[in-house]
């Protein structure tokens, strides 16, 4: 049967399993929208800028594990989802980007909204297709999204010229891809998780540390199996927080710039540290030359460059994080290692649970009864809800509370921006993951300053009838900013005051959601009760204490060692 | 800092240089030369990379260029016996008094005159890269008033 390109593009989609749409339109992409309506099974959420398509689409890949799906038009509507696609490259988050493109034999002449997108975003995705020929349509499709989800996940963009949505061809979508340029590693070297079990068992002082891959490898239930049979703390950066249960007593919390205090200090004790998805960022190692300087490093991950390349390592594993840890279970279920071998750490966990007890996660004045405190307000949304929601944050201040003072037990209930670091992000994520889990509770924790970035999607929200939680923490500041500012630059608040912020509770009521204010610290509580309580979107102003810093704090640079602590 | 020779080969297709040339500019690689042609293969090209940089550095640019979508295969030459060749083009000034100097000089390092005008020769030269700029050294006092050179490519030796 001949289709169309945008007919190809549709039915496509529904092969890959598609159920919903992050978009906007224009008219490099009508073709494509014209036919949109004979294809029920495809829900298109249409935005109110084309960046709230893209985190939509990328909070719903990370709130499934599925592929997320963003669909705009050339030009403006291309390079306005660029910052998404940067977002969802740095933290490895499978979306499939669609991008109309002017006519081919226009491509090249500076036509009306013509950009070379596969050019701008070459550098910011996994891969990217400029298709010209309409007969090789649906095998790209097949890749981008083959690619999008294997190995380490990633975002792919497709650019399809006009002409080529409106030619025809004979249609039929490849079962399987293989491409002999793309062959992700997957499995590791049997010999190596001996070898890394082995180092586990005589280790008197190892850690996990642990990252986004596992999450997204699904490897959580394995990395919780080996660090409770081998008694082995786990810490995890902010993208793996959610992997291993938070209220557990081996947990300890993240680890890096605003990392707790036992898991910084055990990152400098330990004498094998087992990164397991985790890529050895800047925000984590604080000064290279002095991050865990005595341990042994095994490394395990899915993509070959993130090995040695801050790091040197003594047990490099190129593996998947599920293969790898499920081969390590495995190993020790058949008793080839692990099993009655394995030293206790009892000195280890003791000395441990003592920073813990010395110098827990803490802030100054929760008591106090005029001001409402940030991490206060984190704290009551836990208790509210015993971790059973989907968290997203915008970036900044508001996105630390919330990975300090919320206890993640389950993978993929904390959705951040965690890589690049994109204001405006919270909002449009959880969006998307209210249309992939619409009975399921979502808070987005934001500032006053990142949700100004994407408010507009409070348009989309009422529209589908999305009832996201937004909480700002209102301190009229561009918090970290000035906190940097104040601890940093001689409190030199240059452009970090946010006075002229709009009424967050009428912008609420104007776009037709229900909006809320909290400025006594008693009424914290059942305002959030009720704001959870409301079946539509919610937006709850809440005035906190104006200069509160994030601590526990490394500057940028230092030792792990060197911490500010409350 | 360490000269390594990379063989990659390629997708014969839009944008594979770019990809290349972006993910060394990007990472702040650096390139000593570049250089891209056709394989046997019509839709496989070989681009030869010549690059230097401390060994964990070229362990990146290894891995990095492997994960690229669009790239088959990576082989460090440093690991092979290999041969290593380049071409230049040079014009050179040669006035009545220098010519047969000049040609001596050809003569001796194997080169072709590949074009003459009554004051300038251009000369075709190959050869590793030390040989190479031996000639452009030699060359260089009469005044090369031009060059153009192709960069390194380089295939394994033979199993003996």
């Amino acid at each position: 049967m001949e289709l169309t390109g945008a007919q190809i593009l549709l039915e496509s989609l529904k092969k890959e399993g598609v159920d919903s749409i992050f978009g906007f339109p224009g008219g490099a992409v009508i073709d494509i929208y014209d036919e949109l309506p004979k294809h029920p099974e495809l829900k298109h959420y249409l935005v109110r800028h084309e960046q709230g398509a893209i985190h939509a689409a990328d909070g719903y890949a990370r709130a499934t594990g599925k592929v997320g799906v963003c669909l705009v038009t050339s030009g403006p509507g291309a390079t306005n989802a660029v910052t998404g696609i940067a977002n969802a490259y740095l933290d490895s988050i499978p979306v499939v980007i669609f991008t109309g493109q002017v006519p081919s034999p226009l491509i090249g002449n500076d036509a009306f909204q013509e950009v070379d997108i596969v050019g701008i975003t070459r550098p910011c995705t996994k891969h990217n297709y400029l298709v010209k020929d309409i007969t090789k349509l649906a095998q790209t499709i097949a890749e981008a999204f083959y690619i999008a989800r294997t190995g380490r996940p990633g975002p792919v963009l497709v650019d399809l010229p006009k002409d080529v949505l409106q030619q025809v061809t004979p249609y039929s979508y490849p079962k399987s891809v293989t491409m002999r340029s793309y062959n992700p590693n997957t499995k590791p070297n049997s010999k190596q998780l001996k070898r890394a079990l082995d180092l586990i068992c005589k280790a008197d002082k190892p850690l996990f540390y642990v990252g986004g891959g596992v999450i997204s490898a699904n490897a959580h239930e394995e990395l919780t199996w080996l660090a409770r049979t081998l008694k082995v703390p786990v810490t995890a950066t902010l993208m793996g927080l959610g992997a291993f249960p938070g209220n557990d007593d081996l947990w300890l919390g993240m680890l890096g710039m605003h990392g707790t205090f036992a898991a910084n200090q055990a990152v400098q004790e330990c004498d094998l540290l087992i990164a397991v998805g985790a890529r050895f960022d800047d925000r984590v190692t604080g000064k290279l030359d002095t991050f865990a300087p005595n341990a042994t490093v095994i490394h395990v991950d899915v993509d070959p460059t993130s090995i040695r390349k801050n790091v040197s390592v003594d047990v490099p594993i190129v593996s998947d994080c599920m293969q790898a840890l499920g081969g390590m279970k495995e190993l020790m279920e058949k008793g080839e290692a692990g099993k009655g071998k394995c030293k206790v750490h009892k000195q280890w966990l003791t000395q441990i649970a003592a920073w813990k007890a010395d110098h827990p996660l803490t802030y100054n004045g929760g008591d106090n009864p005029e001001i409402i405190k940030p991490q206060a307000v984190v704290e009551t949304i836990y208790q509210l809800t015993k971790g059973d929601a989907i968290i997203t944050t915008e970036v900044g201040q508001n996105q630390m509370w919330a990975a300090q003072f919320y206890n993640y037990h389950t993978p993929r209930t904390l959705l951040t921006s965690g890589g690049l670091g994109t204001m405006g992000f919270g909002f449009p994520a959880a969006i998307g993951a209210q249309v992939a889990f619409p009975d399921k509770l979502v808070i987005d924790v934001a500032g006053d300053g990142s949700i100004q970035m994407c408010i507009q999607e409070m348009a989309t929200a009422v529209c589908y009838g999305l009832p996201v939680k937004i909480v700002i923490l209102n301190n009229g500041y561009l918090g970290m900013v000035r906190q940097w500012q104040e601890l940093f630059y001689n409190k030199n608040y240059c452009a970090t005051c946010m006075d002229y912020a709009p009424d967050f509770v009428l912008l609420a009521k104007a776009y037709g959601a229900e909006g809320f204010r909290v400025t006594d610290p008693k009424k914290v509580k059942s305002t959030l009760q009720k704001a959870f309580a409301h079946p539509g979107p919610v937006i709850v102003d809440i005035r906190v204490a104006k200069e509160e810093n994030v601590y526990p704090m490394v500057p940028a640079g230092a030792s792990l060692s060197e911490m500010l602590l409350v | 800092m360490s000269r390594h020779v990379l063989s990659v080969l390629v997708e014969n297709e839009p944008g594979v240089l770019s990809r290349i040339s972006g993910l060394f500019s990007g990472r702040g690689f650096n390139i000593e030369s570049l250089n891209v042609g056709p394989t046997l293969e019509r839709d496989v090209s070989l681009m030869t990379i010549v690059t230097s940089a401390p060994e964990v550095i070229i362990e990146q640019i290894i891995k990095q260029l492997r994960k690229l979508v669009t790239v088959i295969k990576v082989v460090d030459m440093n690991e092979h016996k290999a041969v290593e060749r380049e071409m230049v083009l040079l014009k050179v000034n040669a006035v009545d008094t220098t010519r047969a100097e000049i040609l001596r000089i050809v003569d001796i390092f194997r080169c072709k005159v590949v074009d003459v005008a009554a004051d300038e020769l251009t000369i075709e030269a190959s050869g590793n890269r030390d040989k190479v700029e031996a000639i452009i050294d030699l060359l260089r006092r009469f005044g090369i008033k031009e060059i153009a050179r192709t960069g390194t490519v380089a295939l394994k030796r033979s199993a003996q």
